[in-house]
């Protein structure tokens, strides 16, 4: 199966260990490509190594071993710097416990994402109110999170992460922290975004919500595995 | 051989130049992302303004410190001035009231000093018509030709009794000039000065050295063999303190016996705030058509004056300020690491979408200098206040240097980055992965 495009992501043989004792093996020999478009889920019980999976996908963590293309850009041995702008323009975070900033409105926190790439300040009101209409929440431009429920505060969330147009979309157990009837309106959004071919990896060890991705990956002590439907 | 010793020798140092040169180019690289990569100065204000007016009871709280220090250095320093403009008025009265004038001297080639002009006799009614003299009186040195004093008529064997007692002449207005005090008599008036009276003063060691102790006897003293009667002995004087050691006679009797012919100064008393005036005024009065002639000292303007007493007292009241300071400073750099504990899950998010370190410690940086630079207005502005009102309760006309006033609060912001400096640290060093979990 070869695409004309290259993977957005291509993880060859990685491998993360954290030093002991004991040594810890959370991540061995994962082999891991997702093209552009995809809608992936990465399904597993807690401890079997997804977070460090995360972090590595996310560039907050780096591979003892292996390599990592992030469309097309080997990533294992940049410098701090360039992985922190790479992480501001090409991945964007979406996480269980949302990380909405208590004391900024719902507008001021979708343009935090742009703070750090040099988007004209002129330009980041507007993106931002166009990414808040993608997740249906253009009603509550000017409000407090404190004043949102769990399933409004995760779109907020959403549409940060979307704002600065990512190559990847990078979901951390996001119904997690909410109720049923929440968690359905959050991926929903998820499909709509996946019809409009935003890449999108979730992380979860919910069934439910992994089922709902095109495609399903399981990781079990640090194996990875595909999931045939 | 020689070349591995040397070697040797400098390994050591070449290895720490390398580590510095690097740690340096780590710096200066990470400065200068901060100002042309990916982030503006201006948003970096503005999330560090936002982090700050976020808890505006903790802001109060932290500001509370340098408030306190600002407030305290800049009322000691303002208090200090004025205190110090009111001491200077009121100790130094005695000084800041007197003025003299003399004649101008030139050396002549042969060595000796010449008069370019001469004090008129009646400088002292030419002076006192001036607006802000209070009294002036003439005074000069008499050469008696060789003549010693005596406290008895007759001579002992031997000149035992004659003694090396410098003679003097005054004008009337000289003691009041000179604020002396008498222990016991009077001063001469007009009418000793035109008749040529030999009358004396002693001044008070004078008068011990020539045993002269009550004067309600009439007492004589013989200059040669002239007698002359004691009418007062003078206690103190304010200024020109060899009349304390002299005999001192009208200068119409001076003239007269001794064949005076020149005043060697005049001495004015003003009042209070005219000496400036007066020192201008007085050299025209005495000798209109050669003022230049007279040479007139005067103390130093009221301004130099007071410089010099502010330096003494502001020493201590810097020190407290600056102790207050230091104490302020410690709070903020405690409040501000508690704040950054407290915000670790939103230094790991800002991480999450782009932020470098240096963008995480020159935020938090940042929210301590507005903290300092904030504590810093408001106590300037306390401070200020506090001296005004010190200075209406005293009844003082309050004095603050407008450069205290400027410098005060970027005094409060630098400490606000000083103590900002290790909890920006810390903020740098949060690793994203942990700060996320939450």
């Amino acid at each position: 199966m070869t695409t004309s495009t290259t993977p957005v992501v291509e993880m060859t043989g990685i491998g993360r260990t954290f030093p002991g004792p004991p040594e810890v093996h959370a991540v061995r020999g994962v082999d891991l490509s997702v093209r552009a478009g995809e809608y992936v889920s990465i399904v597993g019980p807690s401890g079997s190594g997804k977070s460090t999976l995360l972090h590595l996908l996310g560039l907050l963590d780096r591979p003892t071993r292996g390599s990592y293309r992030l469309d097309g850009v080997e990533v294992g041995d940049l410098p701090e710097r360039r992985r922190a702008a790479l992480r501001a323009s090409r991945i964007g975070f979406v996480f269980q416990a949302f990380h909405l900033l208590a004391h900024r409105s719902v507008l001021e926190n979708v343009t935090l994402s742009m703070l750090y790439q040099r988007v004209p300040r002129r330009e980041r009101a507007a993106r931002a109110r166009a990414a808040l209409e993608r997740v249906r929440m253009s009603h509550r431009v000017e409000f407090s999170p404190a004043t949102l429920s769990g399933g409004e505060r995760q779109r907020v969330a959403i549409a940060r992460a979307l704002v600065t147009e990512p190559s990847l979309l990078l979901a951390d157990e996001p119904t997690g922290n909410l109720d049923s009837a929440n968690a359905d309106g959050v991926l929903e959004v998820f499909d709509e975004l996946h019809a409009q071919g935003v890449t999108l990896v979730v992380i979860t060890h919910n069934d439910e919500v992994s089922q709902r991705a095109q495609r399903r990956v399981r990781i079990v002590d640090g194996h990875l595995s595909e999931v045939t439907v | 051989m020689r070349a591995g010793r040397i070697g040797r020798l400098g390994r050591a140092p070449v290895a720490w130049l390398r580590r510095g040169y690097a740690t340096l180019r780590r710096v200066w690289r990470g400065l200068a992302g901060l100002r042309r990569r990916r982030m503006y100065l201006r948003d970096l204000l503005d999330e560090a303004l936002a982090g700050v007016a976020a808890r505006p009871a903790r802001l109060a709280l932290l500001t509370l410190g340098t408030v306190l220090g600002i407030a305290a250095l800049v009322s000691t320093v303002g208090i200090g001035q004025t205190a110090a403009g009111q001491i200077t008025q009121r100790f130094d009265e005695a000084v800041a009231t007197r003025v003299t004038v003399e004649v101008r001297l030139r050396p002549d080639p042969d060595g000796t000093q010449v008069a370019l002009a001469r004090l008129p006799w009646d400088a002292p009614e030419r002076l006192t018509r001036l607006n802000g003299v209070t009294a002036a009186g003439t005074y000069a040195r008499v050469d008696t030709g060789g003549q010693r004093v005596s406290g008895r008529p007759v001579d002992e064997p031997g000149g035992a009794g004659r003694r090396d007692v410098p003679v003097a002449a005054a004008s009337p207005g000289l003691f009041a000039a000179l604020q002396a005090t008498l222990r016991a008599g009077r001063v001469f008036d007009a009418g000793h000065d035109e008749r040529g009276d030999p009358v004396v003063l002693l001044g008070r060691h004078a008068a011990e050295r020539l045993g002269i102790h009550r004067i309600d006897t009439q007492p004589a003293i013989f200059i040669g063999d002239q007698p002359f009667t004691v009418i007062g002995v003078v206690e103190s004087v304010g200024a020109r303190a060899e009349v304390l050691d002299s005999v001192v006679m009208p200068v119409g009797t001076a003239r007269a016996r001794y064949g005076l012919t020149a005043l060697d100064v005049v001495e004015i008393r003003t009042e209070l705030g005219a000496a400036q005036l007066v020192a201008g005024q007085a050299p025209v009065a005495i000798d209109p058509n050669y003022p230049d002639l007279l040479q007139v000292n005067a103390p130093p303007r009221p301004g130099e004056l007071r410089r010099d007493v502010i330096g003494d007292v502001n020493a201590l009241f810097l020190v407290l300020g600056g102790v207050a300071l230091l104490v302020g400073g410690l709070g903020i750099a405690n409040v501000t690491l508690l704040s950054v504990l407290e915000r670790i899950s939103e230094i790991g998010l800002r991480r999450a979408v782009g932020a470098t370190r240096w963008h995480i410690a020159g935020q938090f940086l940042l929210e301590s200098g507005i903290v300092g630079l904030l504590g810093g207005l408001v106590g300037t502005a306390v401070g200020v206040l506090a001296t005004v009102g010190v200075s209406a309760v005293r009844e003082w006309t309050p004095l603050l240097d407008p450069r205290l006033a400027v410098t005060a609060p970027l005094l409060g912001a630098l400490i606000g980055l000083l103590a900002g400096a290790y909890p920006a640290w810390r903020a740098a060093a949060v690793e994203p992965i942990a700060a996320l979990r939450a």
